[in-house]
């Protein structure tokens, strides 16, 4: 056996296969109608000139899922588990927000306050969760199973029951488009909590000590590394994405509906992280990917309505990618691709030697 | 604990079907001596079995499923799914009632098949592949009918209407003629499930492999279990249950309708693991998930009686249980020396015996 092939090449970059779904897509789209991607600037309702277009639509929808999806990922990289509560936890925090707007006048210093309220709100019950994953070892699917069960009804009693509406030209342009430019604002807030983990991860022991803990706890905790403070930290990030990803889609809709507000996102989020590359069971993580994952998800919602499939069965198609995608990710057929790939370098090199 | 030496010290199986069953009757004699009334009419105590028979079926579904360190939620999604499906097929055709039930078994057969291959065969994180099967069957049921649908079959009909009644159990009505209490054919159906699933599990060798691999899957392999097989069966098995749910699902409500079912997987996971069934596997048992499903009805019944009657009292109500529960579970765990709680050092001292 020649030496060459001893290196441990195993590993098909994790970004490859969301980067070939999105690709894919596009692929698909541009085929099947060309101007799907042709964007264009008209003046909205309001008299802003701002872009318009599916794939602004793509970028501007998938702000909310993006960013739990970060979240999701430095959650499911520490604990090897999901949350399943990030819909009724956002459900949660857009009441707590809605509730401290309705206080008084919606100017900058209340929106700032009332931000800070939900982001305490359902940091509390983030810390919950994590409590009973990181203190009672509990798998984090199950610990929040219970705020899943319970958090769109404690989100009714937030607002008596009531799907109170908000108004006011700061929140229309948080949700929207700021005057005088072009691109929506939720893309905006994306980049922005982006930045902070980039910023987070480079200059903090963040990314080290979850992975540690996430590949292999003991150890970790023998290595003098506070696994259950890493733990409880990653779901108090992630309780703060629940409150930005809440907050914007109050913004967008202008009022509170504690049933449907993100309904079934924590699925999507999860998909997103898994599309993305990183092991559900925890561990090594890339942000990139799910950020990826999370356009991937969009893009194909938008490619289906743009194909007219009525609404309720948009689910069933996506089901079918989704499926198609893990299959091709899954690690049996990575191995046979690895294989197939080495024993095309060995005939090559066989070949190559002989001449 | 070990009181007696000689004898061999309790499962953790059996003690936490101890704990269930004991919670159980505890909470439901609790109620008859406070609120008496209904709680006292056997009447009420066997409705509990026909609103209940179809949760009862997949929750012993997920239980081997869970048993074997699976997890499967696309359970809810079948019998939305197939309940469609068999209304459909039993208006437009002359098909029997027969026919109906085995394309709801067909239905749930097939994706238990294709679940349980991508699962065990493609080495694939089951929580994906069942979330996209459940989008799958919630997508595919507004494709077969986009609107709700009742069965008008006469021969289902009748079947719908049949009241097994027991002679020996009854109330007596206000001109203090003799009541007898009826069940549903649904709960025979439901019955007769736990009692082979709990067999199954107990005492062939397919529910013994379970164990195995559900414990430490690596060493099962050893053992000469065929893990990928099954595990393969586990889900089919699962699937074909969650199709036999459906029909019952059918039996009792008699319509077809994408809003059925709705969060049914969220509520059986929930049954199984108040009934002693660990998600990590290799823990449980089909009895306890029957309890576990009877105290999670028994809850909401008791939260109405005590006039809470708003539906969001009773999701907080039964968060707040499972939450009980789950730390209960994990507190007798790790004090029974598996597993360690990482407290922090001001807690420990009462909880402390064990140095």
């Amino acid at each position: 056996m020649p030496k060459t092939l001893r290196r441990p090449s195993v590993s098909l970059s994790h970004l490859i296969v969301p980067l070939l779904a999105l690709l894919v897509i596009v692929i698909f789209n541009v085929i099947h109608d060309p101007s799907f991607f042709s964007v264009s600037l008209v003046v909205n309702n309001s008299g802003n000139t701002v872009l318009s277009g599916n794939l602004v639509s793509i970028l501007n929808g998938a702000s909310e899922l993006a960013i739990l999806a970060m979240g999701m990922t430095i959650v499911t990289a520490a604990s090897g588990g999901q949350d399943i509560s990030v819909g009724a936890g956002a459900a949660i925090a857009g009441s707590v927000f809605v509730k401290v707007i309705k206080s008084g006048n919606s100017s900058l210093g209340l929106i700032l306050f009332a931000f800070l309220a939900c982001c305490l709100a359902i940091m509390l019950f983030g810390a919950f969760n994590g409590a009973l994953v990181a203190i009672f070892k509990i798998q984090p699917m199950i610990a929040t199973l219970i705020l899943f069960t319970a958090g769109r009804s404690i989100a009714y009693w937030v607002n008596g029951g009531a799907t109170p509406t908000v108004s006011g030209d700061l929140l229309g342009y948080l949700g929207g488009f700021f005057p005088g430019m072009p691109v929506p604002t939720p893309v905006f807030i994306v980049i922005a909590t982006g930045a902070l983990f980039a910023l987070a991860l480079k200059f903090t022991n963040l990314r080290l000590y979850v992975q540690a803990v996430g590949i292999n706890s003991t150890s970790s905790r023998l290595n003098g590394i506070n696994t259950t403070w890493i733990k409880l930290l990653s779901f108090i990030i992630l309780a703060a994405c629940v409150a930005i990803a809440g907050v914007i889609r109050v913004c967008r809709l202008g009022l509170i509906n504690h049933e449907t507000i993100l309904l079934d996102i924590e699925m999507d989020a999860i998909l997103a992280v898994a599309i993305g590359g990183n092991a559900l069971s925890g561990g090594k993580f890339s942000l990139a990917g799910s950020v990826i994952g999370a356009y991937v998800i969009q893009a194909l919602t938008t490619t289906l309505y743009a194909l007219k499939v009525p609404s309720n069965a948009v689910k069933s198609y996506k089901a079918i990618v989704i499926i198609a995608l893990v299959a091709v990710g899954s690690p049996v057929i990575k191995k046979l691709l690895v294989k197939a790939r080495d024993s095309f370098l060995l005939k090559r090199k066989a070949a190559g030697g002989a001449s | 604990m070990t009181k007696n030496k000689s004898k061999q010290p309790l499962s953790d199986t059996i003690f936490l079907l101890r704990i269930t069953v004991c919670t159980f009757f505890g909470m439901y004699i609790l109620a008859m001596l406070i609120w008496g009334g209904g709680f006292l009419n056997p009447q009420q105590f066997l409705d509990m079995f026909n609103n209940n028979a179809a949760l009862i079926i997949i929750s012993c579904a997920l239980s081997i499923v869970m048993v074997a360190g699976g997890i499967d939620i696309s359970v809810g999604g079948i019998i939305t799914l197939s309940s469609m499906s068999c209304v459909v097929l039993l208006d437009d055709g002359s098909s029997s009632v027969f026919m109906a039930l085995l394309l709801s078994l067909g239905i749930g057969a097939a994706f238990g098949l294709v679940q349980g291959l991508l699962i065990s065969y493609l080495e694939i994180q089951p929580f994906i592949i069942t979330l996209a099967g459940m989008f799958f069957a919630k997508g595919m049921t507004t494709i077969v009918s986009a609107t709700p649908r009742t069965a008008a079959n006469p021969e289902f009909l009748a079947l719908k209407g049949l009241r097994i009644k027991l002679p020996f159990l009854g109330s007596y009505g206000k001109a203090g003629n003799f009541i007898p209490s009826t069940i549903e054919l649904g709960v025979v159906i439901a019955l007769a499930v736990v009692a082979i699933v709990f067999l199954v599990l107990r005492w062939s060798r397919f529910g013994r492999n379970l164990y195995a691999i559900g414990g430490n899957s690596q060493s099962a392999l050893m053992l000469g279990i065929n893990v990928k097989r099954s595990r393969f069966f586990s889900y089919l098995l699962c699937g074909v249950l969650a199709g036999v749910a459906g029909f019952v699902y059918l039996l009792h409500t008699g319509s077809g309708d994408a809003a059925n079912a709705a969060g049914a997987e969220m509520e059986a996971i929930a049954a199984s693991i108040i009934g002693g069934t660990l998600l990590t596997g290799g823990v449980g048992n089909v009895i306890g998930t029957l309890f576990g499903a009877l105290s999670l009805k028994t809850i909401t019944s008791i939260v109405i009686a005590s006039g809470l009657r708003e539906p969001y009292w009773q999701k907080i109500t039964t968060g707040a249980m499972l939450c009980l529960f789950i730390l209960l579970q994990s507190i007798v765990l790790a004090r029974r020396g598996k597993g360690q709680l990482a407290l922090p050092q001001w807690l420990k001292i009462g909880a402390g015996k064990k140095e």
